[in-house]
């Protein structure tokens, strides 16, 4: 800690707010991402020789602004027209600068700056990735790794969503309560997607991503404290450290995934787990529950119970029944199928399960969650032709393998003739 | 006399520390606490949730119930340290030794009233 690395601290933590107040200021994403890296520089030259600034954010808007006036000056003067709209209307803009770097302004700030990267016309992939570079400043090396794709690709990739972004139009004045509300929806479903990315990846050899994980908490508290009284942010923050509390259990040391009742329930982590309830119990005061309560509510119940079988089923089929009637989805209901199975047994759970084979006909979980419930029933051979389409659909080899031990357990009970046996 | 001493930090600082740089510092801490503890002048330590944890009662009439710190400020409180010292001075010493390469600050409290808690042992460290 004596070397540099707090000021690499002091940067990111200051990046979103930073460059947020720069964007609204420049009105250009370049520009603003320019003027950030310059005041980064100087940061760096200035701050071990001065001490750090009172505030970082404040420091770096300032000098990374001075720096590009001072550049667009410079160049304005090499010019023969120097463009003297610009000019004076930035300067007009300098003088209320400094008032308004206070945190309501940093607040929307920020959520224009993760707007951007939710624009609807990029792929989640896309919003994702330019997230990460754009507002938490990761390096393209770094995202290539989390999404295991050349860096090239990455560059590529990020290139192009970036100009799709500029392209389009982004309103600079301080939105109202209704556009706030929307901006806010959108950027916490991105981080929601970004968590859901590192949490189970989507594609490649590695099942988690915990840098992905780590990096849409550290966007979703920072949405938090900027927004201290939505239940919906508290309640997605509160999900993610729920979830990301069992990351410690979720893999065995080969790297198979081990199920929730498996879990060593010793190796979750329990500031997390207190922080998540906390946030959950805060959110359920304000009685405007939301699909991310919700989910965190249910997270909360399996968190709650040190054995698997103190679990309360009953509960968490009541909150999957109520995020049904918030947010209609046939995976939704097929999630309750599986308390409806631990509550009512499997047979009311493959009932439940049965409708939904059209709109998941490409769904891994789908066939995973019905195979088992055959298997439950003593339907081995219809319960192999599930597993079977499951271990087609896999993501990942961790899903694959998964999926596989199923199937050699029913071998293996089929071979001694006992298939029913397989339910225990 | 007792002293609280009251650390005050950049939440958003904090929260962007690596879990190898928190036990750094956590480490580096105890490089100035367990001496204390070992002459017996240690009190309790407190780590807070992040404030986003927090909720505040405003007392009043009505009391009102609100999200988040008692103020906004740039730094929050986010722990403490009771220690017991002879001198200010003393206090001023290990609160220099707590934020040695740190950024961030802390305010030393003399303490006027001193109740050894109730608990035998909070729930959640069990």
């Amino acid at each position: 800690m004596t070397d540099l690395a707090w000021i690499n601290t002091a940067l990111t933590s200051a990046r979103p707010r930073a460059l947020g107040a720069l964007l609204r200021y420049f009105r250009d994403l370049d520009q603003a991402e320019e003027a950030f890296q310059e005041a980064s520089l100087r940061a760096l030259k200035n701050w071990p020789v001065n001490g750090p600034p009172r505030d970082p954010v404040a420091w770096l808007t300032l000098v990374g602004r001075n720096a590009a006036l001072d550049d667009l000056r410079r160049r304005s003067k090499s010019q023969a027209l120097p463009p003297d709209d610009v000019i004076s209307n930035l300067g007009d803009a300098e003088s209320d600068l400094a008032e308004r770097l206070d945190s309501s302004h940093y607040r929307d700030d920020v959520l224009r700056l993760l707007f951007i990267c939710c624009h609807p016309n990029l792929p989640a992939t896309q919003q994702i990735a330019l997230a990460l570079r754009i507002v938490s400043g990761l390096s393209v090396t770094e995202i290539a790794r989390a999404f295991l794709v050349s860096e090239s690709a990455m560059e590529q990739r990020i290139t192009r969503a970036k100009r799709r972004v500029s392209a389009a139009s982004v309103a600079f004045e301080t939105p109202n309560a209704y556009d706030r509300a929307e901006r806010l929806g959108s950027v916490a479903a991105m981080n929601y997607l970004l968590f859901n990315e590192g949490y189970s990846a989507s594609g490649g050899e590695a099942y988690i991503r915990l840098p992905l994980c780590e990096e849409a908490i550290r966007l979703t508290q920072l949405l938090l404290r900027l927004f201290p009284s939505e239940p919906e942010i508290m309640g997605l923050a509160a999900l993610m450290f729920l979830q990301h509390a069992r990351a410690p259990a979720r893999l065995d040391e080969d790297g198979s995934i081990v199920l929730l009742e498996d879990q060593d329930r010793r190796l979750w982590d329990r500031d997390m787990i207190a922080e998540g309830l906390v946030l959950v119990e805060k959110a359920l005061r304000h009685r405007r529950p939301g699909p991310y309560q919700v989910q965190a509510a249910i997270a909360a119940v399996h968190a709650q119970a040190s054995r698997p079988q103190d679990t309360d089923w009953a509960e968490i089929e009541l909150l999957y029944a109520t995020l049904e009637r918030l947010q209609p989805s046939p995976v939704v209901t097929l999630n309750r199928a599986v308390a409806v199975a631990k509550v009512r047994g499997p047979q009311a759970a493959l009932d439940m399960v049965e409708p939904l084979a059209e709109p998941l006909a490409g769904y891994f979980h789908f066939f995973g969650t019905r195979g088992a419930l055959l298997m439950q029933l003593g339907r081995s051979e219809e319960a192999r032709v599930a597993f079977d389409r499951a271990i087609a659909l896999a993501n990942t080899s961790a899903e694959a393998a998964h999926i596989r031990q199923h199937l050699d357990r029913l071998m293996a009970d089929s071979a001694q003739g006992r298939g029913a046996a397989a339910s225990t | 006399m007792l002293y609280a001493i009251l650390c005050y930090h950049d939440e958003a600082e904090v929260d962007s520390w690596s879990k190898e740089k928190d036990d750094a510092v956590l480490t580096k801490r105890a490089q100035v606490t367990d001496p204390l503890a070992a002459q017996g002048k240690l009190g309790p330590v407190a780590r807070l949730m992040p404030t986003t944890a927090a909720t505040t009662v405003r007392s009043g009439r009505e009391p009102l119930v609100i999200d988040g710190p008692f103020a906004e400020t740039k730094e929050q409180l986010l722990g403490f340290y009771l220690v017991d010292c002879a001198t200010l001075e003393e206090a001023i010493d290990v609160a220099r030794g707590l934020g040695r390469d740190e950024t961030g600050g802390f305010e030393i409290r003399p303490l006027r009233l001193f109740q050894p808690a109730a608990f035998p042992s909070p729930a959640f460290l069990e």
